[in-house]
C-alpha cells in the first residue's frame, strides 16, 4: 500500500503541467495530424489529398525553395564565423565586455530596428548614400534580391553572440591537458586545431546545428515587421506562408503543411542525436 | 611577438563588437536630436525626395522633446505599453507556477514512461510557432479565446521549454541535502518551497531572463491570434507606426529598449547559464 502512494507522489506536481501540455499542445496537434487528412469545411476523409495540393502548390515550393536557401546560406556562416571568433576568445583574458556586446542582439526587440534599417538600408538609406559618393550604383536592399542577404546579416547579427558562447563552452570542456601533452609532443598550433579541438567539438556542432536552424526560422520577424506578408519573392519564407494561409483560414494546407515540417524537424533531431550518441560511444 | 597578437585580436574583437552595437546605438542618438536635425535623417526616407540620408553622430541640440510628447500626449502607447507589461508578466508567473512543479517532479522522482514524456516535453520544446499554431488556434477557438489576451498568455504558460530550463538547475541540487530534509520529515512541497527553489534559482531566473526577453519581442502569436489593435503588444504596434512619425517612432523605440536592456545588464549571467543548459544534451 505504501509503495503505491510513494509511486504516486510525483502526480500533484506533475499533473497541472501535465494537463496544459495534453490540452494545449499534444491533443491539439494530433487533431491537426487527422485534419491535415481531411476537408477544410466539412472534415470529411480524402486521404492524402491535402497534400499533393501543398505539393503542387507553387506558393508552397516558393517558400520551401527560400527557407531551405536561407538555411543553407546562412548557417555555415553562421556556425563557421562564431567558431573562430569563440576560438580567438578563448586565449584572450579580458572577454566580459566583448561577450556582452556580441550577446547584446538578443535583447534588442526587432520591432524597435525596423526604423533603423529603413534609415540603413532604405532606398535613399545611409548605405545607398555612401555607395553614391564612391560612385557606385545604389542598391534596393529592401526590394530587390539583395533582401536576401540584408536577412542573412540580421540573422548573423542577431545570433552570433549565442552560437559564440555555445562554441567557447564547448572548447573550455576540452580539458587542457589534452591540448599541453600534445604540445609539449612538439604538436603546433594548427595541430592541436584539427587533431584535438575540432574532433572533440563534435557534439557541440550538433546542438548548433539544431539550435541555430530553429533560430533561423524566427527571421520571420525580421522579414515580416520590414516588408509585410508579402515581402520581394526571394525572402518569401514558409513562416510567410503559414501566416497568409491562415488569414484565409485555409486550415488543411495548414495541417499538412505543419505535419511536413514537423516530420522533418523531428527526423532531423533524431539524425543528429544519432550521430552525437555513436560519437559518445567511439570516445 | 605574442603579445602583438593579442592585441590584434582584441583590436579585431572590438571592431567587430562596435559594428553589431552601432545599429542599436543609433536609435537612442537620432531620438534626442532636435526637429532641425533629425529631418536630414527622415525626409529623404520618404518617396517625394531625390537625397540620400545623413546621420548625425553628435546631437547638436540634444532634446527630449519626443519623449515628452510620446509619454504626455499618446494615450494608446500607454495602452500598448501596459498590453506588452500585463501579457509578458502574466506569461512569465504562470508559466513558472506551472512550470517548477513538473520540473520537480522530473527531476526528483523517477515513474514510469518518465523517459518517454520528458522526450516528448523536448520534441514539442523544439518545434518552432508555425507546427504548433494550428494545434493552438484549434483550442483557443473552441475556449473562445481568439482576440483577447489569453489567446497569447495560454500557450506560452503551457509551453515546454521552461520545464526543460528549471529541470536543469533542479537535477544540479544533490540529493543529500533533499533527503536529509525528508528524513527530518518536511513534506514534498515544502522540500520544493524551501530547499528546492532556493538552490535551483539558476534555472528559474535563466528562464525568466530568456523568456521574458522572447515575450517582449514575440510577434507571430499577437499577429496570428488577435485582431484586436488595441490588444497589441509593443511588439506589434511600432513597425504600424506611420515612417511620417519618425519622432514617435523614435521615442517608443527607446522606451521599448529599455526594459530589455535592464533585463539582458542585470540578468546577462543567467541568459548566459540558460543559453548553456539549452543546449547541453539531457
Amino acid at each position: 500500500m505504501k509503495i503505491t502512494k510513494n509511486n504516486l507522489r510525483f502526480l500533484p506536481f506533475l499533473l497541472p503541467g501535465m494537463i496544459g501540455v495534453f490540452l494545449f499542445i499534444l491533443l491539439p496537434f494530433s487533431d491537426s495530424v487527422r485534419r491535415s487528412f481531411c476537408t477544410a469545411v466539412k472534415g470529411d476523409y480524402i486521404g492524402l489529398k491535402n497534400y499533393e495540393t501543398i505539393f503542387h502548390n507553387e506558393a508552397f515550393a516558393l517558400a520551401v525553395k527560400n527557407t531551405l536557401r536561407f538555411t543553407a546560406v546562412c548557417l555555415p556562416i553562421l556556425i563557421i564565423s562564431s567558431f573562430f571568433i569563440a576560438y580567438f576568445l578563448c586565449r584572450l583574458k579580458y572577454i566580459r565586455l566583448i561577450k556582452s556586446s556580441l550577446l547584446f542582439p538578443l535583447a534588442v526587440p526587432t520591432a524597435t530596428l525596423v526604423f533603423i534599417w529603413q534609415v540603413l538600408f532604405g532606398d535613399s538609406g545611409y548605405i545607398n548614400g555612401i555607395l553614391q559618393n564612391m560612385g557606385c550604383e545604389s542598391i534596393s536592399f529592401l526590394h530587390s534580391g539583395a533582401s536576401f542577404y540584408v536577412l542573412v546579416g540580421s540573422y548573423v547579427w542577431k545570433n552570433l553572440g549565442y552560437t559564440v558562447l555555445l562554441w567557447v563552452t564547448g572548447i573550455m570542456s576540452i580539458s587542457t591537458s589534452l591540448t599541453d601533452a600534445a604540445k609539449v609532443d612538439g604538436a603546433n598550433e594548427r595541430q592541436c586545431l584539427f587533431k584535438i579541438i575540432l574532433p572533440n567539438l563534435k557534439p557541440t556542432l550538433y546542438t548548433i546545428t539544431i539550435l541555430s536552424f530553429l533560430n533561423s526560422l524566427k527571421v520571420f520577424r525580421e522579414a515580416y515587421l520590414v516588408a509585410g506578408s508579402y515581402p520581394h519573392e526571394s525572402i518569401y519564407l514558409l513562416q510567410h506562408l503559414f501566416n497568409n494561409w491562415f488569414v484565409n483560414m485555409e486550415l488543411d494546407k495548414i495541417a499538412a503543411a505543419a505535419v511536413c515540417v514537423f516530420a522533418v524537424i523531428f527526423l532531423g533531431i533524431i539524425l543528429l542525436q544519432r550521430l552525437w550518441d555513436r560519437e559518445e560511444k567511439s570516445i | 611577438m605574442k603579445l602583438i597578437k593579442k592585441v590584434m585580436i582584441y583590436i579585431l574583437l572590438g571592431v567587430l563588437c562596435i559594428a553589431i552595437l552601432y545599429p542599436v546605438a543609433l536609435i537612442p542618438i537620432l531620438s534626442i536630436q532636435d526637429s532641425d536635425e533629425l529631418i536630414k535623417t527622415t525626409v529623404p526616407m520618404l518617396a517625394s525626395s531625390d537625397k540620400f540620408v545623413q546621420i548625425d553622430y553628435l546631437p547638436q541640440y540634444p532634446t527630449l522633446g519626443y519623449f515628452k510628447r510620446l509619454l504626455l500626449f499618446t494615450p494608446e502607447f500607454y495602452t500598448v505599453f501596459r498590453n506588452s507589461i500585463l501579457t509578458v508578466g502574466a506569461i512569465l508567473l504562470f508559466q513558472i507556477l506551472v512550470a517548477a512543479p513538473s520540473a520537480w517532479a522530473f527531476a526528483q522522482f523517477g515513474f514510469k514512461g518518465k523517459r518517454l514524456l520528458f522526450n516528448l516535453y523536448v520534441i514539442f520544446m523544439l518545434m518552432p510557432f508555425q507546427v504548433t499554431m494550428l494545434s493552438q488556434y484549434l483550442v483557443l477557438d473552441n475556449l473562445s479565446l481568439m482576440n483577447t489576451r489569453w489567446a497569447i498568455i495560454l500557450p506560452a504558460v503551457f509551453s515546454t521549454f521552461p520545464v526543460f530550463l528549471i529541470y536543469r538547475g533542479f537535477s544540479d541540487i544533490p540529493k543529500d541535502i533533499l533527503d536529509s530534509a525528508r528524513i527530518d520529515g518536511a513534506n514534498e512541497w515544502n522540500v520544493l518551497r524551501y530547499i528546492g527553489l532556493p538552490l535551483g534559482k539558476s534555472g528559474v531566473l535563466a528562464c525568466i531572463v530568456l523568456c521574458f526577453l522572447d515575450y517582449w519581442n514575440m510577434v507571430e502569436q499577437p499577429l496570428a491570434f488577435i485582431k484586436d489593435k488595441t490588444l497589441f503588444p509593443l511588439s506589434l504596434y511600432l513597425p504600424m507606426l506611420d515612417m511620417s512619425n519618425a519622432d514617435m517612432i523614435l521615442a517608443a523605440s527607446v522606451i521599448t529598449l529599455i526594459p530589455a536592456v535592464f533585463v539582458f545588464v542585470i540578468g546577462q549571467n543567467h541568459l548566459e547559464q540558460g543559453i548553456i543548459a539549452a543546449a547541453l544534451k539531457e
